[in-house]
């Protein structure tokens, strides 16, 4: 595996790691990795460094919902150019085309159900070449990139073992 | 009566472990960070715990064969070539065992006599040495130093056969150092057994354990096969300690004495432990892999930090131990290791509880979160560069 990939499977794991830390992880020098990760950075593979966050435990009433979208694909476009129109509100976290019985899947991120169910009814069914929506709001989420958000496994091994 | 009169004069005669007074401090400080287990920090991969589970709701919950339940010893056989090409016949060479700790003690009892000498390389695991002398054998340490790698050296092996040497054994990847034993090492040493009567006690368990290089077991080396016994398991590979589940193979007469004894001490082992296992051995090279790639990150960063900070540690590039040393700070390894624990709150374990010969090491694991490992090496840092 190249040295890229090893950074960035260590990131993709935890993005506070320091260059230092990954080069004693990898056997390699400290400017060396800074460098490789500010190269991923200009090629626009390594695109940003996002907080695992569990809302639920704050104050805050954030809403998710998860859209599947019917389109019709345009001549010359496909999906892209409708993609492209519901991606850049800012209340859209994600946009995946998908295979199966719906085309896009929208993820929103709201304040409230009310505010979702609007931007659905009013921005989203109304746009030219949206054919159906089905809208999924999130209840809980039990595991997100990889992370269990209400980990109830302890470390219970004995302090020392021989 | 007197209660005392009537203990085994034997099991009186093994002495408890050295680093007794350790443990007790170690047992009574709740929030120290440990450095100090021998068992990783992954929990058992979710497949093969549903298997196990799975098993259960089936209501396979009776005994199975002595030897172990023979779909679970076909998958060893076949994991055993396609690792390290060595064949074992899964009806007569193979026995599933309540983790590699039975399989040692079996294959002692079964090949020992009163008297006979018992070649065990040091620093190593605790259990040979007291196994040797409840078989009625007699122990005979080899040390083995950090300026060679904690290798068993020909000369080394030479110099301890006797007449009454029956038994060699051989702990690499190592525990506590991290040592291994590569072809080219192990070559060496078989060519001074081929011309004895020496049997070969192969504790292969941290076997998935190597950095760097692949792990050959001496058995796949020629003149080798018919005069060793492996021992290996799930706890360390598959991080299924908990199960208690291992195995032994070897020479069929060998096996056939190891079976009478398991047969009447233990019956069999854990059904569900095995369903479980089949299961990781059929598709459970993945988490080996995903698991080795983390050990080995961490391994790197670990070595690092302790010669950065000034304790020399030699590049272990087996199981999941560094060893240190701590010669430089003038300390013995339990005043060390104490005073570690007392200062910085940080718990590893003195050398010396590995064989005299491991005085002036000690031994951390890497079983922990890179998170856990970066403060506990910050700690001891602190405490010896104060």
């Amino acid at each position: 595996m190249a040295l890229s990939e090893k950074i960035l499977k260590i990131l993709d794991d935890n993005c506070k790691m320091t260059p230092k830390q990954i080069a004693s992880m990898l056997g390699s020098d400290e400017d060396t990795v800074a460098k490789t990760i500010a190269d991923l950075e200009d090629k626009g593979i390594l695109l940003g460094y996002n907080a695992m966050i569990n809302w639920d435990k704050t104050d805050s009433d954030k809403v998710t919902a998860l859209i599947d979208l019917r389109v019709t694909p345009q001549r010359g476009e496909g999906f892209d150019k409708v993609a492209e129109r519901i991606y850049k509100y800012p209340q859209v976290r994600s946009v995946y085309l998908t295979s199966g019985g719906y085309d896009l899947m929208v993820i929103i991120e709201g304040s409230d159900m009310k505010s979702i169910a609007l931007f659905v009814a009013e921005t989203l069914s109304t746009m030219e070449h949206v054919i159906s929506t089905t809208t999924h709001f999130v209840l809980k989420k039990y595991k997100d990139h990889g992370v269990v958000f209400e980990n109830d496994e302890v470390d219970d091994r004995q302090v020392i073992t021989l | 009566m007197n209660i005392n009169d009537v203990i085994s004069t034997r099991a009186a005669s093994i002495p408890p472990s050295g680093i007794r007074k350790f443990f007790d401090i170690v047992s009574e400080m709740k929030d120290a960070i440990s450095l100090g287990v021998g068992e990783p920090d992954f929990v058992t991969p979710w497949h093969i715990r549903e298997s196990g589970i799975y098993s259960l709701e089936k209501g396979s919950t009776h005994y199975s064969s002595n030897t172990g339940v023979l779909e679970l010893r076909q998958e060893i056989s076949k994991y055993l070539t396609r690792k390290f090409d060595i064949e074992y016949d899964p009806t007569n060479q193979i026995i599933v065992t309540v983790g590699g700790s039975e399989a040692i003690d079996i294959a002692m009892r079964a090949v020992i006599n009163p008297g006979d000498e018992v070649l065990i390389p040091e620093p190593s695991f605790v259990c040979y040495k007291p196994c040797t002398v409840l078989a009625g054998g007699v122990p005979v340490p080899i040390t083995t130093t950090a300026e060679d790698n904690f290798k068993l050296t020909p000369e080394a092996l030479k110099a301890a056969i006797t007449p009454k040497t029956k038994l060699l054994v051989l702990p690499y990847p190592n525990n506590p150092t991290g040592g291994v034993m590569e072809k080219e090492d192990l070559e060496k040493i078989a060519a001074i057994l081929r011309e004895t009567n020496i049997v070969v006690l192969s504790d292969e368990i941290y076997a998935e354990l190597t950095y760097g290089h692949k792990h050959v077991s001496i058995a796949s080396l020629p003149g080798m096969y018919e005069r060793t016994v492996i021992i290996s398991g799930f706890s360390k590979a598959y991080a299924m300690t908990g199960w208690r589940l291992g195995y032994v193979t070897g020479p069929k007469e060998l096996i056939s004495v190891m079976l009478k004894i398991h047969q009447y001490a233990i019956m069999c082992a854990p059904t569900t432990s095995q369903y479980a296992a089949i299961d990781a051995l059929r598709n459970g090279d993945e988490d080996i892999d995903y698991m080795r790639e983390e050990y080995d990150n961490r391994r790197r960063l670990v070595i690092k930090s302790f010669n950065e900070m000034g304790l020399d540690c030699f590049e272990a590039t087996g199981a999941f131990y560094v060893f240190p040393s701590i010669k430089s700070t003038g300390m013995t390894s339990q005043d060390f290791c104490e005073k570690l624990l007392k200062d910085q709150k940080v718990a590893v374990v003195p050398g010396d509880a590995f064989g005299d010969s491991g005085e002036g090491h000690i031994r951390a694991s890497y079983c922990y979160s890179i998170k856990n490992l970066t403060t506990a090496l910050e700690r001891i840092d602190r405490f010896i560069n104060k």
